[in-house]
C-alpha cells in the first residue's frame, strides 16, 4: 500500500558480496522451482524460528502505464488487498451483479462529464447520482478488509505491498503452521480479485499523492525533476498517477491491467523462513498452480532517446532548498554496473565519502549529499543522479558547484589504492549485514531471480565489483557525466520565514 | 502498453497445459485449511552479568552471520537538558563520535573504521545516548579498542561542535517545511506543554548557547559504568567474551547515580481546536492528543487489546471506516499512547484534502464517541487477541531482538520477563476491561485538537466545532549579537 520513498528506496539497489562461502551456504537452502504455468518460486531454508516471510514479486508497474491510466500499477496493488469472491463478501451473486452495474453506470457517466464541447450537464448530474446508487447498492453486500483482518487474526505481521517504476511486491510473515492458509491466500488474492469498494479507494490513492507528492516540497521537486530527465520512457509518469487520472481511470481499467499483466510468467514467489520445499513446493503448486497460464508479457518498445540538450527544472518556493542533478545511465543488467555501483559508494558512503567530506566536513554547504543509480528504478536505462541538501544560508547553486568539483575529479583523476580497497571491502561487509532476516532475504532473492534469472546474481555481484578497476571509474565518469546527459533540478528559497543564520549575508 | 493478450489465450492456455496440481484438492473457505500446531519455540535468552562497579552486561550468541553488534546505552537525554541549552543533547550525540577520542582525530576514526567496513556510532535520544559497535567478526579486537577509547577519552574537538551545531540549525531552518513535521512536533507540545521536557522545542538561541564545556560536564556527570547497560549479538563464544569484557570495563571505578530527570509532562494547553497555517498543501494534517499513561500500568493490556480495536490494524474501526468506508484518508490511525516511564499520549491521527478538512475532523469524533459509547463486540474483541497472540512471536523471532526487549526492562527498571508474561496478560483481557479503559483513558473534553494546513479551501470553518487558537510557528531567529550556529 506504500509507495518506497523514491530516494530511500534506490538507495538499496546496489547489491553487496559475500565470499564463496556464502553462496555455498546458500546453494545448500535455496530451491528453486518454475511451476508449469509458469510461475517462479524460490524457497530459502532459515529454520530457527518457527515463522516466515514471503514476497511476491510482479514484473509490472508504472512502466507499462500510459497517459489516462497513470496510477493503475498501484490502484491495483491497493486492490488487492479487497478480498476475492469469497473473503469480503455477505452474497458474492449479489453483489456482483450490483458491481456490473456500478461499472456501467460509471463508464457512461465518466464519459459524459469528459465530453467537450457538447457536454450535458443535467445527464451528468443524473448520471452522477445513478452510480452512487449502484455504489451504494454494492457496498451492502461488502464485509470492509476482510482480507486483512484474517492475515492479521492469524498472527500476519508486516502486511503490505509497493509499486514502483518498474514492479510490485505484496509481503508479510506469518507464523509458520500457517503455510497453507499463506498459500490459499496469496493465490486466491490474484486468481479471483474482486474490484469492490474501487472508487473509494481511488479516493485513497489520491490522498496517498497529496501527502506524498503535493503537500511535501521534495515530492514535488522530483516529480518535476522526472518528468524533465524522461521525455519517452515511462520513468518520468509518477508512479502514483497524475490527479486526473486518478479521478477518472475505472475499475475496467484495472481489470484489463490485471488480466494482462497479473500472469504467473511475470510472477516470482519468494518464501524464507522455517520451511521446507518438500512442504512448500507442493503448496504452491496445488494453490499457484491455479493462476491460468499465459505468454510473458512483450518488453516495453519505449527506449529513452539520448539527450541533446542539458534540461533544468527550478521550483521557486517557501522551503528550504534542494538540489539534484542525474545523468542517463544504461539498465542494471549492463557490465558497466558494478562501476556506476563503485562510484555510488565512494561519493556517498559514510563519513569518508567525496561528498560528505567536500560538502558537509569542509565546505559545510550541505547536511547531506549523496550519489547514486536508480532513480526512479534500474530495470530500464535510467539515471544516476546526484542529491544535496543545504545547510542554512546556502544556495542550490553552491551545492551544483561543489558536486560539479567533485565529479571532475572522478573524471580526471584515479581514486586512490586504498579508496578502492575500501569500497569493495564494505561492499562485501553490506551484503553480509543484509542476510540475517527473512523478510529482506525474501525480497532481495526474489528481486535478484525476477531480475536476472538467477538469485544468485544477489551474491555475484560482488565479483563484479570486485574487478573494477580505476580505469573504469575514469571512464565511465567521462561517458556519463556530461553537461548534455544532465538534468537540473532546483528548489530555490523564495522568502526564508525565520531567517535562518547566514541568510543575510550571502 | 504491452501487446492485449486475447480472451481466448487466457481462457485455453490452462487446459494446454499438463496440470498435476489439480488432482489434489484446493480449499475454497480459508476457515478449513489445515493448520497444525506451532512447534514449540523458546527464544535462547542472553545472559546477564553485572560487573563489580555497577556495568550491566547482556551477552547473546548468535552465529548466523560473521558479525559483531554491541550497544552501551548510557543514561541522560534530551529531556535531561537545562531548559536554556536545548540541543545539548543533539550536539553531544554528534561530536561525540565526530570529535575523536584524545589520541584519533574523529576523521582519522572514520579512516580506520570505513577501511574495516565497521561502524562506531554516537546517538543522542529522549533519556539517554547509545554508542554502537557493528563489525566483522574478524575486526572485533581493533574496532572494541575504538568503541573503549571513545566511550572513556572523548575528544569533543570544537570544530567537529560546530559541525553538529550547523546540523542541528538545518533541521531548525526546515521544520516548517512538511506538515507532518508541524503536526506531530506542535501536537506534542500541546499534548505535553510546550515548557516540558517532551514538548519543548530546539531553537537556535538555545542550540547557540552550548559549549563544549557542557559537553565535557554532561560526559563526567553520565558516563560511568553503573548508569549504562552493554548488549553484545553476534558470533562469538559467550564466555570469552565476557572475560573481554571484564577485562576492559572491569576497572573502570564506580561513578555518581546519575540524576534522575525531575521533570515531568505539564500539559498547558487548553482543550479545543489549534491551527497552523501551511498555504503549500492541499491537504490538511489533523491530530487530537491529550495525555496518556505508561506501560507498567495494570490496564496495559487492556489498553492495548482496545488500540488493536481503535486504531491499530487494517481492521480497527479507524482504518475501516474513515480510511475504506469513506474514502477520507490514506493514513489515519489513532492509540492510547504508552511510554517505560513517562506518560505517552492519545492521539488520533489522520490527512485529508482540505475541502473534507471539518468532515474528517467529524469522522475521527464519531470513532472517539464510538469507542466509548459502542461497546466492543465479541467479535471484535477475539479478533484483537487473536491477533496480539498470533503474532506475539515476531517480537522474539530474532535473538538481537530478544536481547534489546531485556536491555530496555533493564534499563527502565521493568521485570526482565516483562515480555514473557505478554500473552497471558492480553489473554485475560474482557470486553468489560476494554470498555472501562477506553471509559478512563479516552476523554474527548480534554482534547487538544491540531490542523494543519490551507484554511480558505476548507469545506467548513474551524471555528464551527468551537473557538479556534492560531499558533504561529515562525521560526525565532538568531540573537544578532551572538555567532551563528554556522561556524564561518
Amino acid at each position: 500500500m506504500n509507495r518506497p520513498a523514491l530516494l530511500a528506496g534506490v538507495l538499496i539497489l546496489v547489491a553487496g558480496s559475500a565470499s564463496a562461502q556464502d553462496l555455498a551456504s546458500f546453494e545448500k537452502r535455496v530451491t528453486v522451482k518454475t511451476l508449469d504455468n509458469g510461475l517462479t518460486l524460490v524457497v530459502c531454508e532459515r529454520p530457527e524460528v518457527p515463522v516466515f516471510s514471503f514476497y511476491t514479486h510482479v514484473d509490472v508497474g508504472a512502466d507499462r502505464e500510459v497517459p489516462g491510466i497513470t496510477g493503475l500499477a498501484h490502484m491495483f496493488e491497493h486492490m488487492a488487498f479487497k478480498g476475492t469472491d469469497v473473503i469480503g463478501t455477505t452474497n458474492y451473486g449479489a453483489e456482483k451483479v450490483a458491481l456490473e452495474k456500478v461499472e456501467r453506470a460509471y463508464l457512461s457517466f465518466d464519459l459524459e462529464r469528459r465530453r467537450s464541447p457538447g457536454r450535458d450537464e443535467t445527464k451528468v448530474a443524473e448520471q452522477e447520482r445513478a452510480w452512487k446508487n449502484a455504489l451504494a447498492e454494492a457496498n451492502k453486500y461488502v464485509v470492509t478488509n476482510a482480507f486483512g483482518e484474517i492475515v492479521e487474526r492469524e498472527g500476519g505481521v508486516g502486511l503490505n505491498a509497493f509499486t514502483s517504476s518498474q514492479e510490485t511486491g505484496y509481503f508479510y510473515s506469518l507464523p509458520s503452521n500457517r503455510l497453507e492458509l499463506w498459500a490459499y491466500l496469496e493465490s486466491e488474492r490474484f486468481l479471483k480479485p474482486v474490484m469492490r469498494e474501487f472508487y473509494k479507494e481511488r479516493d485513497v490513492v489520491h490522498e496517498e499523492r497529496r501527502m506524498r507528492t503535493d503537500s511535501q516540497p521534495i515530492g514535488r521537486l522530483i516529480e518535476e525533476f522526472l518528468a524533465a530527465a524522461f521525455t519517452a520512457h515511462p520513468y518520468g509518469q509518477p508512479v502514483i498517477g497524475w490527479p486526473s487520472d486518478l479521478e477518472s481511470f475505472s475499475a475496467t481499467d484495472a481489470m484489463e491491467f490485471y488480466r494482462r499483466y497479473y500472469v504467473p510468467a511475470n510472477m516470482v514467489v519468494t518464501v524464507v523462513g522455517d520451511v521446507r520445499p518438500s512442504e512448500v513446493v507442493p503448496l504452491v503448486e496445488r494453490y499457484f498452480g491455479r493462476l491460468p497460464a499465459a505468454p510473458k508479457p512483450e518488453p516495453l518498445r519505449t527506449i529513452e532517446p539520448p539527450q541533446r540538450a542539458e534540461r533544468q527544472v527550478i521550483l521557486r518556493e517557501t522551503a528550504q532548498p534542494y538540489y539534484i542533478e542525474g545523468y542517463h545511465r544504461p539498465d542494471s543488467r549492463d557490465p558497466d554496473d558494478a562501476v556506476y555501483a563503485v562510484i555510488s559508494n565512494l561519493m556517498s558512503e559514510g563519513r569518508t565519502s567525496r561528498l560528505y567530506r567536500s560538502l558537509v566536513r569542509d565546505k559545510k554547504i550541505a547536511a547531506g549529499a549523496s550519489g547514486f543509480s536508480g532513480l526512479p528504478g534500474n530495470k530500464y536505462p535510467h539515471l544516476f543522479a546526484f542529491f544535496a541538501i543545504s545547510t542554512p544560508g546556502h544556495t542550490p547553486q553552491e551545492l551544483g558547484d561543489a558536486i560539479g568539483a567533485e565529479v571532475e575529479r572522478i573524471k580526471s583523476e584515479d581514486v586512490t589504492d586504498d579508496e578502492l580497497k575500501m569500497v569493495k571491502t564494505r561492499v562485501k561487509a553490506d551484503l553480509i549485514r543484509r542476510l540475517g532476516n527473512n523478510n529482506g532475504l525474501a525480497f532481495q532473492l526474489g528481486q535478484a531471480q525476477a531480475r536476472y534469472g538467477d538469485w544468485r546474481e544477489l551474491f555475484r555481484s560482488v565479483d563484479h565489483i570486485g574487478r573494477v578497476t580505476k580505469a573504469d571509474m575514469r571512464r565511465i565518469a567521462q561517458k556519463a557525466f556530461v553537461p548534455e546527459n544532465r538534468t537540473v533540478g532546483i528548489l530555490e528559497s523564495t522568502k526564508l520565514a525565520g531567517g535562518p543564520p547566514g541568510q543575510g549575508g550571502k | 502498453m504491452g501487446p492485449r493478450r486475447t480472451i481466448l489465450a487466457v481462457l485455453f492456455a490452462p487446459l494446454l497445459v499438463p496440470w498435476p496440481a489439480l488432482a489434489q484438492p484446493v480449499s475454497t473457505d480459508w476457515k478449513q485449511i489445515r493448520k497444525p500446531a506451532l512447534r514449540p519455540f523458546q527464544p535462547v535468552q542472553p545472559k546477564r552479568v553485572m560487573l563489580g562497579n555497577g556495568l550491566v552486561i547482556f551477552l547473546q550468541e548468535d552465529r548466523e552471520l560473521p558479525l559483531i553488534h554491541a550497544t552501551l546505552r548510557i543514561r541522560g537525554g534530551w529531556r535531561e537538558e537545562d531548559a536554556a541549552k536545548v540541543g545539548l543533547g543533539g550536539i553531544y550525540g554528534r561530536a561525540w563520535r565526530t570529535g575523536g577520542t584524545r589520541n584519533r582525530t574523529g576523521d582519522h576514526l572514520d579512516d580506520f573504521l570505513e577501511a574495516r567496513a565497521a561502524h562506531v556510532e554516537t546517538n543522542d535520544g529522549l533519556d539517554s545516548s547509545t554508542v554502537s559497535l557493528d563489525c566483522l567478526k574478524e575486526n572485533f579486537t581493533e574496532v572494541l579498542d575504538v568503541f573503549l577509547e571513545l566511550v572513556r577519552e572523548p575528544e569533543f574537538r570544537q570544530e567537529k561542535i560546530e559541525l553538529a551545531r550547523q546540523q542541528l540549525s538545518t533541521i531548525i531552518a526546515r521544520r516548517n517545511d512538511s506538515p507532518q513535521s508541524i503536526l506531530f512536533r506542535e501536537s506534542n507540545r500541546l499534548g505535553y506543554g510546550a515548557a516540558s521536557p517532551y514538548g519543548r522545542l530546539l531553537e537556535y538561541a538555545t542550540l547557540n548557547a552550548v559549549t563544549r564545556d557542557d559537553l565535557l560536564a554532561w560526559h563526567k556527570t553520565y558516563v560511568h559504568p553503573n548508569n549504562m547497560i552493554l548488549g553484545v549479538v553476534g558470533d562469538f563464544d559467550a564466555q570469552a567474551m565476557e572475560g573481554t569484557l571484564r577485562k576492559a570495563f572491569g576497572s573502570w571505578p564506580k561513578g555518581p547515580a546519575a540524576p534522575k530527570a525531575k521533570a515531568s509532562p505539564t500539559p498547558t494547553a487548553a482543550p479545543g481546536l489549534y491551527f497552523i497555517a501551511k498555504d503549500d498543501v492541499n491537504q490538511s494534517n489533523i491530530r487530537m492528543v491529550h495525555l496518556g499513561t505508561t506501560m507498567d500500568n495494570p490496564d496495559y493490556y487492556a489498553i492495548t487489546v482496545m488500540n488493536e480495536v481503535f486504531g491499530g490494524s487494517f481492521a480497527a474501526r479507524l482504518f475501516t471506516n474513515v480510511r475504506s468506508k469513506k474514502g477520507l484518508a490514506y493514513a489515519v490511525g489513532g492509540a492510547v499512547g504508552v511510554a517505560y516511564d513517562h506518560p505517552g499520549l492519545f492521539s488520533v491521527f489522520t490527512s485529508t484534502k482540505s475541502g473534507t478538512t471539518a468532515t474528517a475532523i467529524d469522522a475521527l469524533y464519531e470513532e472517539i464517541d464510538n469507542i466509548k459509547k459502542v461497546p466492543v463486540t465479541g467479535e471484535e474483541l477475539q479478533r484483537a487477541k487473536e491477533s496480539l497472540l498470533n503474532s506475539h512471536i515476531f517480537r522474539i523471532d530474532s535473538r538481537a531482538k530478544v536481547l534489546f526487549e531485556k536491555m530496555t526492562y533493564e534499563f527502565y527498571g521493568y521485570p526482565l520477563d516483562f515480555l514473557e508474561r505478554y500473552p497471558a496478560g492480553v489473554e485475560k483481557v474482557t470486553a468489560a476491561d476494554v470498555a472501562r479503559v477506553a471509559q478512563h483513558y479516552i476523554d474527548k473534553n480534554k482534547l487538544a485538537v491540531l490542523v494543519v494546513g490551507k484554511q480558505t479551501d476548507f469545506d467548513r470553518p474551524l471555528s464551527s466545532f468551537g473557538p479556534v487558537t492560531t499558533i504561529d510557528i515562525t521560526i525565532p531567529p538568531p540573537a544578532h549579537n551572538k555567532k551563528a550556529g554556522t561556524s564561518r
